[in-house]
């Protein structure tokens, strides 16, 4: 189970890497969402995976029973798919702004704040 | 007690937010609960600094859960200089910002997105636990953005895309090299990740996740190749907004820098100090070209951001302690200086019209008193005695000079003198050039700008004449860094 979400993990942080590197700011967002689900999963497996029970203790006893499944990689990446969800849905915004005040979502072509040197008047 | 002057310093800013947007439609309300809770941060740092002093690092497991199971906050000597420090610029800049900000602008959330941002870095500061980092990180992060646009030009949508692209990627960085790391040891606690990372056989992996986490925080700290997006944005958004960023967030990066390679990773320091002490290097040079082929303020300023990003980062390379006392005493000078200037070119703005050099001029004649204040930071920056950023540099160069780096001494000596060359320019061009209208458009400005830049320069000055006890404050930061077992005695008890 680890090797086939190994490999899936690379197989997106691939496409992710492949996406990020265009100028086109959609498909750099793209990528972002898939990187992220791509850390995510390697989060989650990081902490192991064991086909054994959920970290419940039953009512009345003292302790676990038998093996429990790790809880805290769960909670970590319940908590980056929160924060990465905020930060695409903002970066969505940001994106359809981009095209309504710039006109473009070509990061080759935003050169507003960084102007190309002004050239000599002839 | 000690325990909740630093649990306040990241709950303070968030009460702040909270209540801050309650008071959305009543502005007059907004801003004194702003400004109050700003207050009430700097009461509440300075305790806690004064706490740390006393009693040494203070430690609180959240929740009475012991570490390493529970979230940690733990404050050094470091950490509570930097939630001082940040107490301080974050009150001076919303001081500047009640003159500043339009309406528009508080009605788009300047104050509670302010403090939400002084939450994020005030809980870095204090946090002792590695995810934890990364959400405060994150937190900072998103309250950036949200102020990164306030106003809405053209410019800022087209900075903030790129602050915003290198950030997401630095961000995602961050968090698979905590996957990675907790995979490796199944901990995430810095203290006990302190004990665990010497044990690790898997030395390959380990060395991956830390340069992951090396190129997260450089692209944080915006030292050289991964400062790009810093140059790009930090001339478009509201002044006191980038004062905020110029002085705290870059410094952010360098502190999560200090903590884990001084903590954290520490079983190849050859490797990494040769490392960083490159990445100084070009950090410093590029910045300060960059910076002299510049003419708008902001712009000339963001570039300086870099270079003097340089020498805290070769105060850390250098890995002996007086290149940390270096390091440390360079933070809490370049926080003040740097943010005083952006505030400085926001009123030099104000006067005269615009942050363009070349549509600016006279300033010398109309404004002196923004001179003398010019004069201060600006001077301080590029490291004329006796202004405190005179002793910075000394101390990292001196400290360079110890461990017979020359070229590095020579590349910290040749940015100041460059450092120089960009003042002059910003003096020549603004103060003493004649307008090129005839005269300036006003020759004061209101005191609530005024007020918080007279402040932060005298903190430059004070630093400067006084050294000593900033000094002092930074030698034993510089001890506790060098001595990890002491913080994690702090933290995990005496057994290990």
């Amino acid at each position: 189970m680890e090797a086939t979400l190994a490999i899936l993990i690379g197989v997106l942080v691939a496409v992710a890497v492949w996406l990020m590197l265009s100028r086109n700011l959609v498909r750099f967002l793209l990528g972002f969402a898939m990187l992220s689900n791509a850390v995510n999963l390697a989060m989650f497996v990081a902490g192991r995976l064991t086909p054994s029970a959920p970290p419940l203790v039953q009512e009345g006893a003292e302790g676990f029973a038998s093996a429990f499944a790790n809880p805290l990689p769960q909670a970590l990446v319940l908590t980056a798919i929160v924060i990465g969800f905020g930060l695409l849905a903002f970066a969505l915004v940001l994106t359809w702004q981009a095209q309504a005040r710039l006109g473009t979502v070509r990061t080759d072509e935003m050169r507003v704040a960084e102007p190309p040197p002004a050239r000599e008047a002839k | 007690m000690n325990g909740w002057y630093a649990a306040l310093a990241a709950l303070l800013p968030l009460a702040a937010a909270a209540t801050t947007l309650i008071a959305h439609n009543r502005p007059r309300l907004q801003t004194a609960l702003s400004l109050g809770f700003a207050a009430a941060l700097l009461v509440d740092s300075a305790l806690l600094f004064a706490a740390v002093w006393r009693d040494g690092i203070v430690v609180v497991q959240a929740s009475g859960w012991a570490a390493p199971f529970g979230i940690t906050l733990a404050v050094d000597t470091l950490g509570a200089v930097m939630t001082l420090i940040a107490a301080i610029t974050g009150l001076a800049c919303l001081a500047y910002a009640t003159a500043e900000i339009s309406e528009e602008d508080r009605r788009a959330f300047f104050h509670p997105l302010s403090h939400v941002l002084l939450a994020g870095v005030c809980g870095a500061f204090v946090t002792g636990d590695l995810f934890n980092l990364y959400v405060w990180f994150e937190v900072l992060l998103i309250a950036s953005f949200g102020l990164l646009v306030i106003g809405g030009s053209k410019a800022q949508t087209d900075g903030a895309v790129k602050y915003l692209a290198l950030n997401l990627v630095a961000t995602s960085l961050f968090l698979l090299a905590t996957g990675l790391i907790y995979g490796l040891t199944g901990t995430l606690n810095m203290a006990d990740l302190a004990l665990a990372v010497p044990r690790i056989e898997n030395v390959g992996v380990l060395n991956a996740a830390a340069m992951m986490l090396l190129a997260a925080f450089g692209m944080k700290a915006a030292v050289f190749p991964l400062f790009f997006w810093l140059p790009a944005s930090y001339h478009t958004p509201l002044v006191s907004v980038s004062a905020v960023f110029a002085g705290l967030l870059t410094k952010v990066g360098v502190y999560a820098l200090i903590r884990v390679v001084t903590l954290i990773f520490t079983h190849d320091p050859a490797w990494t100090n040769t490392l960083l002490l490159w990445t100084s290097g070009l950090t410093m040079l590029t910045g300060v070209l960059g910076a002299a082929a510049q003419n708008e303020w902001r712009r000339i300023l963001s570039f300086h951001i870099v270079s003097q990003i340089g020498y805290m980062v070769m105060g850390l390379a250098l890995g002996t302690r007086l290149g940390l006392v270096g390091a440390v005493f360079y933070l809490v000078h370049h926080i003040v200086v740097k943010a005083n200037l952006f505030l400085i070119a926001g009123v030099a703005r104000h006067l005269v019209g615009s942050m363009e050099l070349k549509r600016s001029g006279g300033l010398y004649v109309a404004a002196p008193w923004l001179a003398i204040l010019f004069f201060i930071p600006a001077f301080s920056l590029a490291g004329f005695p006796p202004l405190s950023g005179f002793w910075a540099k000394y101390i990292v160069i001196k400290a360079a000079l110890d461990e017979r780096g020359f070229w590095i001494a020579a590349a910290a000596l040749v940015t100041g003198l460059l450092t120089i060359y960009s003042m002059t320019k910003i003096w020549g061009e603004a103060f003493w050039k004649p307008h090129p209208d005839g005269a300036v458009a006003a020759t004061e400005a209101p005191r609530a700008m005024v007020a918080p830049i007279a402040a932060l320069a005298a903190c430059t000055v004070v630093i400067g004449l006084f050294a000593q006890p900033f000094l002092a404050v930074a030698e034993r930061a510089a001890a506790e860094l060098t001595e990890p077992a002491r913080y994690i005695t702090a933290v995990l008890g005496a057994r290990s």
